[in-house]
């Protein structure tokens, strides 16, 4: 039992309860529900215990690198003048159907959705106008999926803090093309912010929704919890794709469950590239028969990183797909913990789930860790679970070499090659491109 | 200063043994030379020597490309210098393309903080692929991945074509062609023929001297030159077999 662990975070329980008095007394005006379910979630986050090693689901990961000792809980906002300096670092998708910028938790921009979408019934905003204007279905939604990887204790500190972020509503038959896309910075060190995205694409929709998470000082320390809520109802086309920058001495969580309802199709993906210790969570549902989930990462660990991947693929029917795909290229002294499981309910047969991990070792005191599992109690499924480490191939490298190319810039095409059956399958080619340009960006940061 | 590819008493072994043995060469820029000889006897290990393959050890001689040393050079740095190694077995680089190898290639090539211009190198790259007859749509195929061994062998000679070499060293490119894949390879070549390049072209066969008429041959037996002549050798040679070569120049403790 690590007490260290317990007793810093009985400490954050302390020192926060003002922050925490403070978030809800300048939200006063927002409804009561909204503000009762803070408490609860305020309250279980004290009530449940902090991770410890001999839970399987933190096994291998840093726990001392856990302490939530030293961040401010309380709302810090951006100074005025760097509002638009962040509001043009948020152009990445330049071909988008909505925008809404975040710093701090704070909302600097919100570009809405063209007022034919709107009139479709399409809805797109700040989480917190959301409550306000339809709280009937964030009460039927928000947070509604079960937490089932290790962090039930930080997904109630995210209901508890949770303030920015955005809400997503496409209604039946309503086919979005270009991308909403939403911008989370944090603009100062040392604060935490708790970004959430609620999507929910009904019978036969169809829309795509980018997360940027990035930091104004690329070394900050920042503390970041979020959660990521994605519903796709019968038939509806979902892709969602995040790319994680945080700043380079911050503790990451992101929480993401996405429910696939029959016939529907998701797709998500997460580039991850910042953090000191980031740490992602996904929970793939299979709702409904002829269901298809895609689930993909690709990761650059660099310096001490540390990146903590969980998965769940869970079937509750049959006839359905789910397919994962986490590929990790690890450089210096980082290190990666993949561990998944195959979840196959006794009626979900004619199943078809399959997960892979592979890393690619680009230094000798790189760590990957990989922790597959099964747990199959239909009898008529098709899975596979497989998991890989290696290093870059030789003969490769001495071809590109062979070539004029210098070691540096050789391994950097290897590494792009290594991700580029992901990247190269997006259909849209702005965010493949720009994916790209977030991996190079951190890649070059290496000495 | 000499412009010239000039290999001096050249001695390697591969894991204690030797291979080549106190080897001399010279292929002046704008000539191309061939380099014939059964199998086993040293050509490749060669090829991979010039090029800068890690796994083999000079153990004397030097190699000087326009009068400069290249042996203490590492890979990259010998073909920046200005060779290029056309590869027997061309490696196979999934998810890199085409176009983005070749980039990477060109920009390695300029000074630092110098970027390659993106529209006159495609317009450059599409030149060269039609010259060979390489489907453009291969610029964003991912590198020799899933080619047949002549678009292998194309893809070479592409690379060789977008980095202007000042030496080539080809590697059994002739090897796993069929007549046509033969004919347009060598075509490629010698439209790159020219007072700037020199040309050091390895094979076992005379086929593809009949497509690149070489300036000169040499003889390769047991890891040193044995002969070396006109155009004219490379017939003989195809006449009489290497059986002649090995008779003539077999070692004197052989016959004793």
């Amino acid at each position: 039992m690590n007490t260290n662990t317990l007793s810093r975070t009985k400490e954050l329980n302390i020192a926060s309860q003002e922050a925490f008095d403070a978030h809800l007394a300048s939200r006063v005006d927002l409804p009561q529900w909204w503000l009762d379910l803070k408490k609860e979630h305020w309250q279980r986050f004290q009530e449940l215990p902090p991770p410890h090693r001999k839970d399987e689901n933190w096994r291998f990961a840093s726990l001392g690198g856990l302490d939530l000792d030293g961040y401010s809980f309380s709302e810090t906002r951006p100074e005025e003048s760097t509002a638009d300096s962040f509001v043009d670092q948020s152009d990445q998708i330049r071909n988008r159907s909505g925008r809404i910028v975040f710093a701090n938790d704070h909302l600097i921009r919100n570009d809405a959705i063209a007022s034919e979408l709107a009139e479709l019934g399409v809805i797109w905003m700040p989480i917190e106008q959301a409550v306000r204007e339809h709280g009937d279905l964030l009460r039927r939604h928000f947070m509604a999926q079960p937490i089932k990887l290790g962090s039930e204790k930080f997904s109630a500190l995210h209901g508890a803090f949770c303030s920015a972020g955005t809400f997503l509503h496409v209604p039946k038959g309503v086919e979005i093309e270009a991308p909403l896309v939403a911008s989370h910075w944090t603009a100062s060190d040392g604060v935490a912010v708790f970004p959430h995205t609620l999507l929910i694409a009904d019978e036969q929709s169809k829309v795509t929704l980018v997360d940027y998470f990035s930091a104004q000082n690329s070394s900050a320390r920042n503390y970041i919890c979020g959660v990521n809520d994605l519903y796709a109802g019968p038939g509806a086309k979902v892709t969602y794709i995040s790319a994680q920058d945080w700043g380079r001495q911050s503790l990451a969580f992101h929480l993401n469950s996405t429910q696939a309802f029959k016939d529907a199709f998701i797709t998500s993906l997460n580039v991850n590239t910042g953090g000191r210790q980031a740490r992602t969570e996904s929970h793939s549902q299979v709702m409904g028969e002829g269901a298809h989930t895609e689930m993909q990462s690709l990761t650059v660990a660099t310096g001490k990183q540390e990146f903590d991947q969980r998965t769940l693929q869970t079937h509750f029917k049959g006839h359905s797909v789910s397919d994962l795909l986490y590929k990790n290229a690890l450089f210096d002294d980082s290190r990666t913990i993949f561990s998944g499981l195959i979840k196959v309910e006794e009626d979900a047969q004619q199943t078809d789930a399959y997960q892979t991990n592979r890393n690619l070792l680009l230094s000798t005191s790189a760590e990957a860790n990989a922790l597959p599992g099964l747990e199959i109690l239909a009898n008529d499924v098709k899975c596979s679970h497989g998991a890989t480490s290696g290093q870059i191939d030789d003969n490769q490298l001495y071809y590109l070499k062979a070539r004029g190319i210098s070691d540096k810039v050789a391994k950097e095409l290897l590494v792009f090659g290594f991700f580029e059956d992901v990247l190269g399958k997006l259909k849209n080619e702005e965010i493949a491109e720009n994916l790209r340009t977030v991996i190079r960006e951190h890649v070059s940061r290496i000495p | 200063m000499s412009k010239q590819l000039e290999i001096k008493n050249l001695s390697v072994n591969v894991e204690g043994t030797q291979i080549i043995r106190n080897l001399s060469l010279t292929v002046p820029r704008g000539e191309v030379h061939a380099l014939m000889g059964p199998n086993g006897t040293g050509k490749s290990t060669l090829a991979k020597v010039l090029a800068g393959h890690p796994d083999y050890e000079v153990t004397s001689g030097e190699v000087f490309l326009d009068g400069e040393s290249i042996l203490d050079m590492q890979v990259d740095e010998r073909a920046r210098a200005g060779l290029f190694m056309a590869f027997q077995y061309p490696s196979e680089i999934p998810g890199v393309s085409i176009a983005n190898f070749l980039r990477a290639a060109r920009q390695a090539r300029l000074e630092e903080g110098e970027e390659i211009d993106a529209v006159s190198f495609y317009k450059t790259l599409y030149e060269k692929m039609d010259l060979l007859q390489i489907d453009r749509k291969f610029t964003s195929r991912a590198v020799n991945e899933g080619f047949s061994g002549g678009e292998k062998k194309r893809n070479e000679i592409l690379q060789m074509a977008m980095l202007e070499p000042s030496y080539a060293i080809m590697d059994e490119t002739d090897s796993g062609l069929d007549i046509d894949a033969l004919r347009i390879v060598s075509e490629g070549v010698n439209r790159l023929r020219g007072p700037n390049l020199g040309v050091l072209l390895i094979t076992h066969y005379q086929r593809i001297l009949d497509y690149i008429v070489p300036d000169h041959v040499h003889v390769m037996w047991n890891g040193t030159i044995v002969k070396s002549g006109g155009k004219e050798l490379a017939r003989e040679l195809e006449e009489k077999g290497y059986d002649w070569i090995k008779e003539a120049f077999a070692e004197p403790a052989g016959k004793a």
